[in-house]
């Protein structure tokens, strides 16, 4: 990106200056390098969420920010629905709550490298990954209903994981205001065979080793230790989140004008969020993460059955489980009044910082862990929200690598066969169903996740806790 | 043949996977443009039908090789908006709505619009991750780059980002 057009505030902070329709500036929090990278579509796609109605503050990009559809990818924007704020589809994404659960394990390396093909093997068979991919749960329209609005709780109820995992997962595994009646029946029908699948893309699942802890403390709090082995799940509300983010991005589409919005990207179509449509999605979006929620749930209960049949009978409790597609109607301070806020975060990671009233009381202390996944060859971060994180970015921090090239890119310079062959010789176990999928996720088509944390991490975001690198990626 | 559209939205072609359908239409072909996260599908022909098929030939080899789907099972969609441009976005999604619904996967489409209404033929066979080999799974299509009219030499073209 040309840095002519931005005000630099600090090392980390960059200024969007208001311009034009845009109704307040737009925040990058990034290095000199990584602003350098940055596709200059992200100054557009910013410029544009900064001229939506309501928005408060600025339009903000985390580190790893890239170009999107509409919104940018690692964009965060509040708007206040007092006086006429949004909500959009587009700022959530079609991979609604796809997020991040981190489980912790009692194995060291070397507990585990012995058996590490048949590790591989048994998550390689066990998990659903891939397209098309089908799980053996199905659901009827009632379970499907309840499981729209209890997410992780309602997963839990029917045995998949422990009532003290609840305690670990954002909203305690359940989103609240979701409305089931407003998901359709495609949605629900596209879900049918979805439950506790993996899904394709960038989503994975990871067995990682902790090679680095920045805060011993905050570490020890949250049961990571030098060497110690952790189990992380990437994914999302799958079909049914696909098509509830479908058909209300066409709605909004279709009723923005009727409210006087006029958006200069059709993908940017919102309506007041206040209004019956916006009611309508926070209800089918809430009750899409609720699916995502419940996903992860199941995930990971066959993630314990695996290690369980693997390895014996040892628990694996959860660190957390972070979305970072999401819309949450939330409290914060605005020039010294609290006032109610519609927070987007699409892929960005929500960080509240020691002593928020909505942490669970293991992390009352140290902040909320924000899990920042990396790519098959690099690194993933876990992270700590921070108390000024609020006043930044109202408690937001990137959630991954971000891409530097496109998939085309990657697949004209990769092939998916070397990248798992070079992979093994570094140790790490890749299992996949697709060479190709491989070869577009490569870790040299993104960013450096190392850059992207030290950029979070100096611009106050959040703070640095550990650094886990891949032992065995199921690629999805 | 890459047209006007490419250099007034300043987009670049990807990889050259020009298909030329053979059957019925010399001048249908599609590409894959670039986008960074996504991938950008875009369909030309000489009606308005045939770019919106292409188009559909796009979005499916951006998870499967084309020349690996039979084609034994139809399908029929309808769709119906207000403009060209949603009509396409809708277009689109159906395709992905019943590669979803059906676990299929599709190779041959065929569209007839009458006024607002589409109606769209479907081709293809049950989903076979081992014959199929698919990579990435398109979520959506979204609203993003998206262009439906005319290109270079009279042909039509549709174009829009696919949300991988």
């Amino acid at each position: 990106m040309n840095k002519t057009g931005l005000i630099r505030h600090s090392e980390w902070t960059w200024e969007v200056p208001r311009a034009g329709s845009m109704l307040v500036p737009g925040l990058l929090y990034a290095s000199d390098a990584l602003i350098e990278e940055l596709d200059d579509k992200v100054y557009e796609q910013l410029s544009n969420v900064a001229s939506l109605p309501g928005i408060v503050k600025a339009a903000y990009a985390m580190p790893d920010a890239h170009w999107g559809y509409g919104f940018p990818i690692g964009g965060v924007a509040a708007f206040d629905p007092k006086v006429g704020g949004v909500i959009s589809a587009g700022g959530v994404g079609f991979d609604i709550s796809c997020g991040v659960r981190t489980l912790l394990t009692p194995y060291f390396f070397d507990d585990l490298q012995p058996i590490r093909t048949k590790l591989a093997d048994a998550l390689f068979y066990h998990i659903p990954a891939g397209v098309g991919s089908t799980s053996r749960l199905r659901l009827t329209d009632r379970e499907m209903t309840a499981m729209l609005t209890g997410g992780s709780q309602w997963a839990i109820e029917q045995g998949f994981g422990l009532p003290g995992d609840l305690d670990r997962i954002e909203y305690q595994g359940r989103c609240d205001e979701a409305d089931p009646a407003e998901v359709s029946k495609e949605a629900r029908h596209r879900q049918v065979e979805e439950m506790g699948t993996l899904g394709a893309g960038n989503h994975y699942l990871e067995v990682q080793i902790v090679r680095e802890i920045f805060d011993e403390s905050i570490a020890r709090t949250f049961g990571l230790v030098p060497g110690g082995v952790v189990v992380s799940i990437h994914c999302g509300s799958r079909g049914l989140g696909h098509q509830v983010a479908t058909e209300f991005s066409r709605r909004m589409v279709m009723d923005a004008s009727e409210y006087g919005i006029h958006v200069r990207d059709r993908e940017l179509a919102s309506v007041p969020a206040y209004s019956p449509p916006g009611k309508s999605y926070y209800g089918a979006m809430r009750a899409a993460a609720n699916c995502a929620l419940a996903n992860r749930q199941i995930l990971s209960h066959f993630v314990r059955e695996v290690f369980q049949t693997v390895m014996g009978g040892a628990p694996l409790p959860l660190l957390y489980d972070v979305s970072h597609n999401l819309c949450s109607l939330e409290d914060h301070e605005l020039e010294g009044k609290k006032k109610r806020l519609f927070v987007h975060r699409k892929g960005a990671t929500r960080a509240l910082g020691p002593g928020h009233p909505e942490l669970p009381d293991c992390y009352r202390e140290t902040g909320q862990p924000v899990l920042v996944g990396g790519t098959m060859g690099t690194a993933s971060y876990i992270l700590a929200g921070t108390a000024e994180g609020d006043r930044l970015a109202f408690s937001s921090a990137c959630h991954g690598a971000g891409r530097s090239q496109s998939r085309s890119q990657a697949l004209k310079q990769y092939r998916g066969e070397d990248v798992v062959e070079k992979l093994r010789r570094r140790n790490i176990t890749i299992k996949t169903r697709s060479y190709r999928g491989v070869a577009e996720e490569a870790p040299a088509a993104y960013k450096d996740v190392s850059e992207v944390v030290r950029a979070t991490a100096g611009a106050g975001l959040a703070r640095m806790v550990a650094r886990l690198e891949p032992m065995i990626c199921v690629k999805g | 043949m890459r047209g006007v559209f490419q250099n007034h939205l300043g987009l670049s072609i990807g990889r050259g996977n020009m298909a030329i359908r053979g059957d019925c239409n010399m001048n249908a072909s599609w590409e894959h443009f670039e986008h960074q996260a996504d991938i950008g599908v875009r369909g030309y022909g000489d009606t308005l039908e045939a770019a919106f098929e292409q188009a559909g030939l796009a979005m499916v080899a951006a998870m499967v090789p084309l020349e690996r789907v039979g084609q034994p099972i139809r399908v029929v969609v309808h769709c119906e908006a207000p403009d060209c441009e949603l009509l396409f976005v809708d277009w689109l999604n159906s395709i992905l709505r019943e590669m979803s619904l059906r676990r299929m996967v599709f190779s041959r489409f065929s569209v007839s619009i009458q006024g607002e209404r589409l109606t769209g033929e479907l081709w293809g066979e049950a989903m076979n991750n081992q014959r199929h080999e698919p990579s990435v799974e398109v979520k959506a299509a979204t609203y993003y780059s998206l262009k439906v009219g005319r290109a270079a030499q009279g042909r039509w073209m549709a174009q829009c980002v696919v949300d991988v």
